[in-house]
Parts: structure tokens; C-alpha cells; sequence
């Protein structure tokens, strides 16, 4: 059809490099393209948790789609300049990407941005926005090389959207590839060659006659990972991460190093001031722990890799923590430990006697270090007798078993600073969920008991919040949480006992002694009296207990709605266990800045907002700006215009909607593969290689009448909704019976899922292109860049909806979005 | 890009400072600052008196703040901040604490002029400084070694020649030094050091702030009783309404 209209704009094209009339689209490289802007998304996120914190991710994210947006317009309104240039345009713009990658980076990093100061420094926000400009430029670069592409060739939609599209699903998937080859600046050298070599193919398509260029390209591209200055791109971590912190200390030198996508693991020796790392240690306690060598992942932790030599005594700190208790309740358990580490619950469960121990790790990486690198002075622990270890997700492995244990214990995996400043507050948890709790418990032998230790916070957030998800779990399994929980706190560190079946006189004697000598106290256990608690480590009021009473009460709802801060239970459909930020409390906080109010705002939500406000607010910007001169535009053409509005509504509402279905059913699908980044690299890729096969089947519903794409359309988001829908109501009960599949199976199945949904999912965009392009093709670029925005604020919403109304309500408005944009059909 | 538009904006600022100002000018440029934090911190502490019934800070405390020049204790590009009731890099991954947690700090000591205070972790030497005007010996130990030294030639700079410091590992304490009356631990620890707790005389007190850097979310006090056995006590900086509202 569209061959007949003219590209873009009303002029005729003048005859320059674009005048060649057998020129193909650069498919390839709009694919290289798409692959490596995909891959830098990624990498930044890696990059941004080693320097700085892991929330940063979100940033990237909005970063990379603003970049998208901002393209929209430029082409829409440069489009004249750009399209009789197009193929130097594209050849320059795929460069500057690959420069940039590079560049922005090495110059984002050497802003003096530091977030911990971003309430009271007014240049940090400053900083902030300044990074966002830097990193915008790549995505800028990529995005308007295959924008320029479709608007170039508007006639062909279809084709170039499923290559764009299966090249950011190849990019997802090689950049967790190449994480596990390469060290993270490694990839970014590698992602910059990736857009040099864009350029060079683009120079030998069909009817170009650039090989002499295109070569010189290619040899660029092929040196540039080894002629880049190591020091541009070597990174600057924050110097207020742990890691700094500790390297700051005259003698402390790295030992070993590993990365992978789970994160940069860096071990560090320190023999003058060696680590000693006992988190909450009873004050009662005399002897101080053995030698230890730091393990730190991105910068954060520290964990401890601990000297064993097989000698018990050395280990008897571990006893003076609270996360000891259940092994003076129980004797000679089987002991399951979740998240493993560097091993210390495995020491811990060791020098209790236990009489088995499974211990799950999901970094293999911490397991070579433990019992290859550094075997000689940790002592192999996970090849002790009695000790088997797995390497996998938690959760997974829990689901996945039919063993039984007497004891399950949830290890304190996160670093109390991160944890203490609110920087997990937006990433999702599937350990701390009811349904989680629940999966423990069914594992747990009759009298069994599963332990969890967290950070003590004040005033209490996620001990409270615990113990919340515990009560509910209880509760769903019909059991009676007052007789079946205990929980007790020293100044550190909280553990909380669940137990299948209620609490002994004899478990309530033994777990007072156990606190008394060490002065920890009681918070809860069935039948405590008040006057037993807040004796050793007092508070200004016994909040603990107090809590805890509530959350078991009658008006239980009533005290977590008044509650300053957010301990409603987390659940698989909401799981933000570290999210404890309550709007209502903001004022507060603010008020208390000059008194040290400050430091119990969590940061995470609201740096997510500011993220959305920024978002919305560039993206506005635009969309709106260009509107004008585009509707000026159209007017004056001759061509039968269609309705910006129209246009407007129908890329704005497919934009967020599809962007909702696919992150939210990325975190169905989580709970399936457990595994965070088969999972998510399985999900994204299938969805993108299904949605760009959708893509190309669109291609073949074209008629002459252009107005005839409306029924395809139609019928594709009538699809997705009665799928989503369906998969909505069916998956977690599925999923609950396909966990004990071996994963190969699962992840067969997972694609099999995906398929019809994100096949769907691939037309609605393309169709309505196809629609512009016939219809207003000065809107093509429009159109395009209108979609990335709605997909920027959509990535952000979408975690901020799921927060509050979970993740089933992001779907039921994605379908809602779908709905609309059909009537919105131009 | 900004980093240097800022830079840019401060050296403008401070070029303007030396222009219109000479030293004894700037000087009492920071007299009057000094005073107007005391004021707010003092004005806090009443607040704080009037909201909770608890006694506010001890007026010796609050005048020693008045007194201790905290422009002299940051770097050069951050003196303009300096009164400014907020935490503020030193460098080397190091803070210098809101001046409120400070007094809150000092003040949870309960010093009297007689006493021995160990400090670990001496940072910037500001929290030494108003020790040392408080009583009669201050013993600090730092563990990174530029800023030990740096902060060791400005004390004894500025008049503090009986305040001892030295670098090392604080963990084992300054067993030299004590027993003490009152420690403050400044640096983070995942646990307190057993040995510390032995140096602390019966009837002492150790305070300890929890939290990341920038970020200390509450103190930590430890107090030794006569007879040797421990009590802490973990106190917010701030008060809330009552949190859990009316029950």
C-alpha cells in the first residue's frame, strides 16, 4: 500500500543519497541497534548498583526511554533536514551512539553526585538531572537512527518494528550473556564496537557503495574494547559504600574478584584491622569472632567469610546472636538454611550440632570463592559432613521439594545500611511474602520451626511488617498465630519463630534463658506479660511488643492503617516487603529534618516519584512542543489528514498498556522460574521475539483501504485482553503445580505461555503505524516518539500501581488501556 | 557539566567574599552564623522539652557549641555550610554529624569536668573538640590515617594541645588512656567491641549512633552499671507524635 505516499512531509524527496530507490531498510542495523541500546539499559543498572545504589535502576530505565522520546520529536521536526540525508544520518547517529555509550558514562561517573545528600545539598539534585542529560544522549543517538528508519520507510512498519523488537529481545538476553563473560566495562567497551558496526553495516546494504568506509568502521569497532583509555571507563564507586569505606583503611587490599550479573563480588583482606563482623553480638559476649575475610557484592555488605579450621570453639560467637535462638529449642535438627552466602548460618548450624544441613545459594559464584578460592581458610564449609549444598533461588527450591525440615532459616541477606535508608523499598521480594511464609511453613516437620532475622529499625518498620506477613500466613493455613509465634530483639538484630504447632512451656522456658543470658529481649511469646519485656535494651516505649499484641488483636487493621509507617503484609501480588513509605508521614519526617528526622524517610519511594515527576514532565514536554509545529504542518498538506488526538490517544494508551502487561507478567513468571535472571531474560526475550513474529504476521493483514487495519487491530487487543485476563485467573494456581518441573521443562512452558499473549501483543503498534503513515505520515516520527514517552512514565507507574494496588491491577488497567486505544483506532 | 558550573558558582561566591570582606569580617561572619545555630539547636531542644517532658539539652553543652569553631573543622568548599544545622563531608567517605546529634550525643554522656572520654572514630576532630571543652581528658583514635593526621595538627592548631589521638584500630580501645567515664563510638560496627565495654568505668556510658553515612537513624547507649552488668537504651533523635495513636 504505503509505497505510493510519499515518506514523510509534503515535499518531494530531494535526489541526495535517500534518492536511491532500491535502498533497503537498514534491518540489521536497526536490529544491532535495538540489541545494544537494550544492552545498555541493562549494563547501566549493573553499573549504577557497583557506584552507586540499586534503585538507580528505575532511573535507567525512564533514562533510556526519555532518550526514545526525545527522538520522536527531533525526527518529527527535523525531519526535512534528516530524511534526503538519511543514510549519513543513520551511519553518524549509530557512531555517535557507540561514542556516547562510552562517553556518557565515563562522564556520569564523574559527577560528584552523591544521594545521601540530595535533602540538604541543593547542587544534588543539580547533579542528578545532569547525569540524566548524559545518559539520555545514547538512547537519543540509537533511537533516532530507527526512527529516521521507520519514517524513511513508512511503507514497511511491520518489518522494521519486528527487527527493532527482536533486537532488543537478542540485547536483553546477550547482555546477561556477555555480564557472565565480561566485566561490566567490558560490555560497555563492547556495546559502543556494537554501534560503530551499525553504522558499517548500514554502509553495505543493497545499493550503498561504502565498503571502503564501512571496513575502516568495522576495524574501529573490533579495536575500540582495547584501545579505550582503561581509566576513562575504570569505575569511581561512591566513597560512602561499604566497600570504599573499607578500602579506606591503611593494609586493606582485594583479594578476589567475580562478576556476574547477580552482582560484583569483591573480597577484601584487611590484616591490621581485620573485619569483625558478628551482627548484634550480644553485649554479654567475651570473645571476640575469628579471623575473616569481607565478601562484598557491589560494594555493599559486608558479609563474612569466616576462618574454620574444624574446631568448634573459635565459632562460639555465633551463639551470641539472636538469629541462635532456634537451635536451643530444638535438638539435632535437619536444618534448612535460605541464602546461604559466605556461610556463616551453615558455621552457625555446624557448631550447633545440627544433624543435617541444605543450604541454598543462588550465586555460584560465593560458593567457588567459599570452597575453592579461599577453601584453605574457610574450611570447605559447604562440603562439611552433614552439609549439602544447592545452588538456586530460595523460594524455587522450597517450592520445588518434598523434604521436610525442623528448622528453615531466612538468612539477613541485604546490608543494614541499604536496608536502614529505604534504598530496597522498590524492588520486589518473593522471599517475605505471606505466600512465601506459608511455602516455609508447609515444609517444616510437626514442631518444626522457621526463623527469620531482620535489622532492627526504629520506630520498628520491617520486624513489624514480619510479623504482620506471619500472622497472615497462620491465618490462610487455618492455624493459630498467638500460640505459634515468638519473637525477640537485641539492639541489632530481631528473630522471629514461627512453629508448626503452638509453643511448649518447655520452648518458652528455654527461649527466656536463651535472651537472658544475653541480654536480649522478649517481644512476644504466647502468654508473655508485659512486665517481661523492654528489661535489657530499653525503648522509650516497648514498641516491639506493643506491636506485635496489636498485629495479633482484634484491631489489627485498625493499627496498621494508623501506623506511621507501611507494615501491611506482603504478598506475591505486592512484593514490596521493604516498602514501609507512608505519604502521611512525609509532612512529619520534614518537619523533624533539623532534628534528625530525616534519616527515617525511606528513599526509595520517593525517588521514584521524583523519577515519575521528572519523567512526566520531559515527556509532556515532548509531546506537546512538537505538536504545534506538526499540526501546522498537516494542515497545510494535501494529504486526507487523520486526528492527531486520535493518534495521540491511540500510541499514548498502547504505550502504557503494553508496558503493564509485560512487567507484570515478567513478575508472574518470576515465581515460576525463581531464578531473578533466567526469569527475567526468559520473559523479556520471549515476549519481544513473539511480539516481533505478531509484528510481521500484522504485515500480511495490509489492504489497499487503509481505514480496513481498523479489524486486525480490533481483534489483536481483544486477544490480549481475554489472555490477560485469563492468565490472570489461571497462572497461580498453575504455577503452584508446575514448581516441581525441572527447569528446563518450566521454561518450555513459560514460552509457551508467552507466545499467544506477546504475539498479540506485537500488532496493535505496527497496524497503527501503518494506519499514520497512509493517513498523516508527518505524524510517523510523531507517533512513534508519543509511544516511547507513554512507555517511559508506563515503566515507572507501573511499580508505583503494583505497590499500591498490586500487580493483578496493573493488568486489569492494561486491558482497560487496550480497550481505549481501540476505540481510539485512527 | 554541572560539577563545574557549580564550582564555577562557588569560586564567583567566594571571589565576591574576598572582595567585600576581610579576614576579621569573615571572621565574625562566622561568630554570627555559630550563634544562630546555637539558637535553633537550642530552640529545638526546648521544643523537644515541651513536646516530650523530657529535660532538654544541658545548657554547658549547648554553650560549648557556641564556642568550638566548626568552619575550621570542614573542608575549604564546604565553610559556607558549615553553621548549617546538617551533616557535611569531610572526605574519605567520612561525615561531620548534624550539629543537633551532636549536642543529642554529647549530652547522653553525662559529662562532668573530671571525666576520661574515649572517642573512636575522630573524623574531622569536631566532636573531640567539644569534648575536650567539657572535661578534663579526651582520648580519639582514628582509623584512616590522613584524616587521623589531619585532624590531630588542627586540634593542637586551635588550642586543644591535652586532647590526645592517635591512628589504629579502635577496636581494642586505649586501655593507656582509660578506664573511661564516657565512649563514643562514631564509627559504624556491626556489634560493640567486648574490649571497649571493659575499658568503660562502672557507671559509665557509651554512646553509639546507628545508621549509614549521612544517615544516623537513632543512638545507642550503653551504660555500665555499678555492678558491672549492662543496660542499653536505643533513643530516637526525634519525636514523633505518638506513633501508634491513641489505643
Amino acid at each position: 500500500m504505503a509505497t505510493a505516499c510519499p515518506p514523510a512531509g509534503s515535499e518531494p524527496t530531494p535526489a541526495a543519497d535517500a534518492g536511491r530507490p532500491d535502498a533497503s531498510p537498514p534491518l540489521f542495523p536497526v536490529m544491532l541497534l535495538s540489541a545494544a541500546a537494550m544492552g545498555y539499559e541493562v549494563l547501566l543498572t549493573r553499573l549504577f548498583s557497583i557506584i552507586q545504589w540499586h534503585h538507580f535502576a528505575y532511573m535507567m530505565i525512564s533514562v533510556a526511554l526519555l532518550g526514545y522520546g526525545a527522538a520522536g520529536t527531533f525526527v518529527a521536526l527535523a525531519q526535512r533536514t534528516l530524511l534526503p540525508r538519511f543514510d549519513r544520518v543513520f551511519a553518524g547517529g549509530a557512531i555517535l551512539f557507540g561514542l556516547t555509550a562510552v562517553a556518557g558514562f565515563a562522564l556520569a561517573q564523574r559527577v560528584a553526585f552523591n544521594p545521601l545528600e540530595i535533602a540538604w545539598a541543593p547542587e544534588q539534585p543539580l547533579r542528578l538531572l545532569a547525569i540524566y542529560g548524559l545518559l539520555c544522549v545514547p538512547f537519543f543517538c540509537a533511537a533516532s537512527c530507527v526512527c529516521l528508519t521507520f519514517t524513511r520507510f513508512a511503507g514497511e512498519p511491520h518489518r522494521i518494528y519486528s527487527f527493532d523488537i527482536l533486537g532488543a529481545g537478542a540485547g536483553s538476553i546477550g547482555i546477561v550473556a556477555a555480564l557472565y563473560a565480561l566485566p561490566p566495562v567490558g560490555a560497555l567497551a563492547v556495546l559502543g564496537a556494537l554501534g560503530i558496526a551499525a553504522a558499517a553495516l548500514s554502509l553495505l546494504r543493497r545499493g550503498m557503495r561504502n565498503r571502503r568506509l564501512a571496513a575502516a568502521l568495522l576495524v574501529t569497532a573490533a579495536a575500540a574494547p582495547i584501545v579505550i583509555p582503561a581509566d576513562w571507563t575504570s569505575l569511581r564507586p561512591s566513597e560512602y559504600k561499604d566497600l570504599a569505606q573499607m578500602l579506606a583503611i591503611d593494609g586493606t587490599r582485594i583479594v578476589a574478584e567475580r562478576s556476574s550479573p547477580l552482582g560484583l563480588l569483591t573480597v577484601v583482606e584487611s590484616p591490621q584491622v581485620p573485619l569483625r563482623y558478628a551482627p548484634g553480638m550480644s553485649l554479654n559476649a567475651t570473645a571476640e569472632p575469628p579471623p575473616q575475610l569481607a565478601v562484598f557484592t557491589d560494594g555493599d555488605g559486608p558479609s563474612a567469610l569466616t576462618r574454620y579450621d574444624g574446631r568448634r570453639e573459635p565459632l562460639a560467637y555465633l551463639d551470641q546472636l539472636t538469629s541462635a535462638l532456634p537451635f536451643h529449642l530444638l535438638e539435632r535438627p535437619r536444618v534448612l538454611v535460605l541464602g546461604a552466602g559466605a556461610g556463616a548460618d551453615v558455621l552457625q548450624a555446624v557448631y550447633h550440632g545440627a544433624r543435617s544441613v541444605d543450604a541454598v545459594e543462588l550465586n555460584p559464584q560465593i560458593v567457588e570463592l567459599v570452597q575453592r578460592r579461599f577453601a584453605d581458610f574457610s574450611g570447605a564449609p559447604y562440603s562439611a559432613p552433614g552439609v549439602r549444598l544447592h545452588v538456586g533461588e530460595a523460594r524455587g527450591f522450597v517450592a520445588s521439594g518434598r523434604e521436610r525440615f525442623d528448622l528453615i532459616q531466612v538468612a539477613l541477606l541485604d546490608a543494614f545500611g541499604a536496608s536502614s535508608a529505604g534504598l530496597y523499598a522498590l524492588s520486589e521480594s518473593y522471599l517475605y511474602t505471606v505466600e512465601a511464609l506459608q511455602e516455609y511453613l508447609g515444609h517444616l516437620a510437626p514442631g518444626g520451626f522457621l526463623a527469620i532475622t531482620r535489622w532492627v529499625n526504629l520506630p520498628p518498620r520491617d520486624v513489624l511488617k514480619l510479623f504482620a506477613t506471619a500472622v497472615a500466613a497462620l491465618e490462610r493455613d487455618g492455624a493459630r498465630p498467638a500460640q505459634q509465634l515468638a519473637l525477640i530483639r537485641g539492639w541489632k538484630t530481631a528473630t522471629l519463630l514461627v512453629k508448626n504447632g503452638a509453643l511448649t512451656a518447655a520452648d518458652v522456658a528455654a527461649l527466656r534463658e536463651f535472651s537472658r543470658a544475653r541480654s536480649f529481649d522478649v517481644a512476644y511469646f504466647p502468654g508473655i506479660d508485659a512486665a517481661q519485656t523492654n528489661r535489657y535494651n530499653v525503648l522509650a516505649r516497648p514498641e516491639f511488643h506493643e506491636g506485635a499484641l496489636a498485629l495479633l488483636g482484634a484491631d489489627r487493621e485498625a493499627f496498621i492503617e494508623r501506623y506511621k509507617f507501611s507494615i501491611v503484609p506482603a504478598t506475591d501480588d505486592r512484593p514490596y516487603f521493604f516498602h514501609f513509605f507512608k505519604w502521611r508521614t512525609l509532612p512529619e519526617l520534614l518537619a523533624l529534618k533539623a532534628r534528625g528526622g530525616l534519616p527515617l524517610l525511606e528513599w526509595g519511594y520517593p525517588v521514584l516519584l521524583a523519577t515519575l515527576l521528572q519523567a512526566l514532565a520531559a515527556s509532556a514536554l515532548l509531546i506537546l512542543l512538537p505538536l504545534g509545529a506538526l499540526a501546522r504542518r498537516t494542515r497545510d498538506d494535501a494529504a486526507p489528514a487523520i486526528s492527531a488526538v486520535r493518534v495521540a490517544l491511540y500510541f499514548v494508551a498502547i504505550g502504557f498498556a503494553f508496558m503493564f502487561v509485560e512487567i507484570a507478567f515478567i513478575q508472574r513468571f518470576l515465581l515460576l522460574l525463581s531464578h531473578p535472571l533466567y526469569a527475567v531474560a526468559v520473559v523479556l526475550c520471549s515476549f519481544l521475539l513473539f511480539a516481533g513474529i505478531g509484528s510481521r504476521y500484522s504485515g500480511r493483514l495490509r489492504t489497499d483501504a487503509a481505514t480496513a487495519l481498523r479489524r486486525p487491530a480490533t481483534a489483536a487487543v481483544a486477544a490480549i485482553g481475554a489472555i490477560s485476563l485469563l492468565y490472570l485467573v489461571v497462572l497461580p494456581p498453575l504455577f503452584r503445580q508446575l514448581m516441581p518441573l525441572p527447569d528446563a521443562l518450566k521454561i518450555v512452558l513459560a514460552i509457551a505461555l508467552i507466545a499467544p499473549l506477546a504475539f498479540a501483543m506485537g500488532m496493535p503498534f505496527p497496524l497503527g503505524l501503518a494506519r499514520t503513515a497512509g493517513g498523516a505520515p508527518a505524524l510517523v516520527p510523531w507517533a512513534w516518539g508519543v509511544n516511547g514517552c507513554a512507555s517511559v512514565v508506563a515503566a515507572i507507574l507501573a511499580s508505583l500501581l503494583a505497590i499500591h494496588a498490586g500487580f493483578a491491577a496493573v493488568v486489569v488497567l492494561a486491558v482497560l488501556l487496550y480497550a481505549l486505544a481501540a476505540a481510539a483506532f485512527p | 557539566m554541572t560539577n563545574h558550573l557549580v564550582g564555577f558558582g562557588r569560586i564567583f561566591a567566594l571571589l565576591l567574599v574576598a572582595l567585600a570582606a576581610s579576614p576579621a569580617r569573615a571572621q565574625d561572619d562566622f561568630d554570627r552564623q555559630r550563634r544562630q545555630m546555637v539558637d535553633e539547636i537550642a530552640a529545638l531542644a526546648r521544643q523537644t522539652a515541651a513536646e516530650t517532658g523530657r529535660p532538654s539539652l544541658d545548657p554547658r553543652v549547648i554553650a560549648v557549641l557556641g564556642k568550638v569553631p566548626r568552619h575550621r573543622f570542614v573542608p575549604a568548599n564546604q565553610q559556607q555550610a558549615a553553621y548549617q544545622n546538617r551533616p557535611l563531608p569531610i572526605g574519605w567517605g567520612q561525615t561531620i554529624s548534624q550539629p543537633y546529634i551532636v549536642a543529642l550525643m554529647t549530652d547522653l554522656m553525662n559529662l562532668r569536668p573530671e571525666h576520661t572520654v574515649l572517642e573512636i572514630g575522630t573524623g574531622s576532630g569536631y566532636q573531640a573538640a567539644i569534648l575536650a571543652e567539657l572535661v578534663q581528658t579526651v582520648c580519639s583514635i582514628e582509623i584512616i590515617e590522613p584524616l587521623a593526621r589531619q585532624a590531630g595538627e588542627r586540634l593542637r592548631g586551635l588550642g586543644y594541645a591535652r586532647l590526645r589521638t592517635r591512628t589504629g584500630d579502635g577496636y581494642y580501645g586505649w586501655a593507656d588512656c582509660g578506664p573511661f567515664d564516657a565512649i563514643i563510638v562514631t564509627a559504624a560496627a556491626s556489634h560493640v567491641p567486648p574490649p571497649l565495654i571493659e575499658q568503660l568505668k562502672p557507671g559509665g556510658r557509651m554512646v553509639i549512633p546507628v545508621g549509614a553515612p549521612f544517615l544516623a537513624q537513632h543512638l545507642l547507649l550503653v551504660e555500665k552499671n555499678r555492678d558491672g552488668t549492662l543496660l542499653t537504651r536505643q533513643v530516637l533523635p526525634v519525636q514523633f507524635v505518638p506513633l501508634t495513636g491513641k489505643r
